[in-house]
């Protein structure tokens, strides 16, 4: 399965970002190969609204079936929520940390979105 | 001839300064209240039986049977307001709509339907049999303040009228703009205060930049002397007029009453000022 | 650990606003400020920035008709639902654009531009009363909503950067795009108004919109000698919102002194009652917003 992650830079060792809407990129990985796919997010990091609502669009389209993040707003939680796609909470660590924690199970399921949205 | 009464910081006196301009020039012009993220004029002009016009928008609804998720809606969007979330399909946020309705309009397979929602409401009263006050009011939490504006503006006239007066936003943003858009001449209120002329010089760049007429009164002024006076005179800006600094005026105020109850004499000299400017904009009296 | 956010608001303008928050600004340690009031910026005139670091911002696209493209057709007026296209003598122009493409989209002759436009600049400076994120928005302009959202985010990155503990927001008046943009997520509101019936009036609309963002609000009368009657019914309406309220300030003449002087009222009156005063009121709300 595929498992998506805000990323700070461009290969596995790199940290999760902070950020879920506006993180300048997303790492998908794959979980049996460990191969990734990278997906820009420039056009969304800088918009003024619905930027989370636009990368979870993304991320879904990239076929991911899990998505890893610290923070996730509350549009972006209910797109994934009713995508049927697993939200799962991190702190920034490297990803391919992140993986392995994956692996194991370890990774809590978010309840509901941590963060308020913005209007603009 | 419409006359949009403006300022660029709140607080300086525009609305008490265009509801004595429409009180003391009630038989020939009308009010709106155009500042519909806070609409005051009804503060202090009562009284009227109250129509009441909701301002609709529209927000598009999908129809799920029709809709092969090809995402031309979800890129043509410029707001964000529509997802595709996988198999499960499109998802509309209308808290971040603004109405422009491309959506639907580039779906191909008629799968987008209108869905109105509520934006803001058009009250409209006459007062006392001769004062029409129009009140724009935007609903809490909507984002669309222009929207709400533009329907202000165009709501029926009941009165006839030769003069019709918009209270305008503060400001110099996009509600400001799309009122002062409609006018023919534009009055800057202002207060002889350095963020009073700090805002007023954002003003008159805006207005400039939309090539509109325009001049300025001093409220709260201290004399032909004061620092807004002495800013008007070295840019060449025509001063139609300066309301002293009284308490007695703030106070009035304060208890809902007009600068016309503060002081009577202020009639007349409303009344020329508003011939002053139909003959500015419209080259004659107003007949 | 994130910075707790304070947003300084007022419905009404000119109820003291940014006067108060340049004077809690010369109180509050470890502390970045950010003027939200993109339209008609004024803290900077209290607090002599020295500007640092600038950018432009984009607030998205713009449409402009090249007229030797155009047919005079007039689908793009009948089309733009914000009345921004409009015809003189069969040439048609737009002006005061919102940015939704539809024009550009629809036009049978593909003679609509679509430019990224260029509507503010963002400033991050050094003040007398430490690090301040400020913005220019060109008159008239679109997205204002959105450049204050950028000033709030630039802020955020300066006060996580500098280990500070408060972003304190100057926010804008009214009830709009830029009053939601200051807002939302923000820890706490600290609502400035003043005893007038457009006083109480906006003051109600403030605090909808506060709980209508779940952001909790406190209530502080400027000027309340000058109708102590209404400023009972001001503070009565909040507490029944479940707002708190804060200690009320008197009218002083040292509001426009301290502007004339281009200072915050703590330094240009320091010691005066008026300051220690405002001294208190940001503390307690320091805590009240803590708690």
């Amino acid at each position: 399965m595929k498992i998506a992650f805000p990323a700070t830079g461009t290969d596995l060792s790199c940290l999760l970002d902070g950020r879920f809407g506006r993180a300048p990129r997303f790492l998908v990985v794959d979980s049996e190969t460990n191969s990734y796919q990278t997906i820009e997010n420039d056009g969304n990091a800088d918009a003024s609204q619905g930027a989370g609502i636009q990368s979870a669009q993304a991320v879904i389209a990239a076929g991911a079936t899990a998505v890893v993040s610290v923070h996730f707003g509350p549009k972006a939680f209910q797109v994934f929520e009713k995508a049927g796609i697993k939200t799962l909470q991190a702190d920034i660590a490297p990803i391919s940390d992140l993986m392995d924690k994956f692996r194991q199970g370890v990774l809590p399921r978010m309840q509901g979105p941590d963060k308020a949205g913005h209007a603009g | 001839m419409k006359i949009a009464v403006a300022s660029g910081k709140g607080g300086t006196g525009k609305s008490t300064f265009s509801v004595a301009l429409a009180l003391a020039n009630r038989d020939r012009a009308r009010l709106v209240d155009c500042d519909v993220e806070e609409p005051n004029a009804h503060l202090f002009l009562r009284g009227g039986e109250s129509t009441s016009t909701p301002v609709w928008a529209s927000v598009p609804e999908v129809d799920a049977s029709l809709c092969d998720a090809c995402g031309k809606c979800t890129s043509f969007c410029q707001y964000n307001a529509l997802a595709l979330a996988g198999s499960a399909g499109l998802m509309v946020f209308p808290e971040l709509c603004h109405d422009c309705g491309g959506c639907i309009l580039v779906c191909p397979n008629k799968a987008l339907s209108e869905r109105k929602v509520l934006r803001g409401t058009i009250e409209s009263r006459v007062i006392d049999g001769t004062l029409e006050l129009v009140t724009g009011r935007l609903e809490v939490g909507s984002p669309s303040a222009p929207t709400v504006i533009r329907a202000a503006i165009e709501n029926p006239p009941a009165l006839r009228r030769r003069v019709t007066i918009f209270d305008a936003p503060p400001g110099t943003a996009c509600s400001f703009a799309s009122c002062v858009h409609q006018a023919d001449h534009c009055v800057l209120v202002t207060d002889p205060t350095p963020f009073g002329l700090h805002d007023l010089d954002l003003a008159i760049e805006a207005i400039q930049g939309m090539s509109k007429p325009f001049s300025v009164v001093i409220n709260r002024s201290n004399g032909d002397d004061d620092l807004a006076s002495r800013h008007c005179r070295r840019r060449g800006i025509p001063v139609l007029m300066r309301i002293p600094e009284r308490r007695e005026i703030a106070e009035c105020y304060s208890n809902g009453g007009s600068l016309l109850d503060a002081d009577p004499s202020m009639g007349e000299r409303l009344r020329a000022l508003l011939d002053d400017l139909h003959f500015h904009v419209s080259g004659g009296p107003i007949l | 650990m994130s910075p707790k956010e304070i947003v300084v608001l007022s419905g009404k303008g000119g109820t003291g606003k940014t006067s108060l928050t340049a004077a809690f600004a010369t109180f509050a340690k470890k502390t970045v400020l950010a003027d939200c009031d993109v339209d008609a910026a004024n803290l900077h005139l209290l607090l002599t920035p020295r500007v640092t670091e600038t950018g432009t911002f984009g607030g998205g696209h713009e449409a402009s008709i090249r007229e030797a493209d155009c047919t005079s057709c007039g689908l793009c007026a009948e089309l733009c639902r914000f009345g921004s296209v409009s015809e003189i003598d069969g040439w048609f122009g737009i002006s005061n654009c919102e940015g939704c493409g539809v024009c550009v989209e629809f036009c049978p002759a593909k003679a609509i531009d679509w430019k990224p436009s260029v509507t503010g600049t963002w400033m991050v400076s050094d003040s007398i009363a430490g690090t301040m994120v400020h913005a220019r928005l060109r008159p008239g302009a679109e997205n204002s909503g959105k450049l204050a959202s950028l000033v709030r985010k630039l802020a955020r990155d300066q006060a996580q950067a500098q280990g500070a503990d408060i972003v304190l927001i100057d926010g804008p008046p009214g009830i709009g795009c830029p009053a939601i943009a200051s807002l939302t997520g923000a820890s706490a509101a600290l609502v400035v108004t003043e005893p007038t019936p457009s006083g109480l009036h906006d003051l109600e609309r403030i605090l909808d919109l506060a709980s209508h963002f779940s952001v909790p609000a406190r209530v502080l009368v400027n000027k309340w000698d000058l109708n102590p009657e209404l400023t009972e019914r001001i503070e009565t309406l909040a507490q029944g919102k479940g707002c708190s309220v804060a200690q009320r300030l008197p009218y002083a003449k040292e509001f426009t002194q301290s502007q004339m002087a281009a200072l915050p009222i703590p330094l240009r009156f320091p010691g005066s009652e008026l300051a220690g005063r405002i001294e208190e009121i940001w503390k307690e709300t320091q805590s009240w917003s803590m708690s």
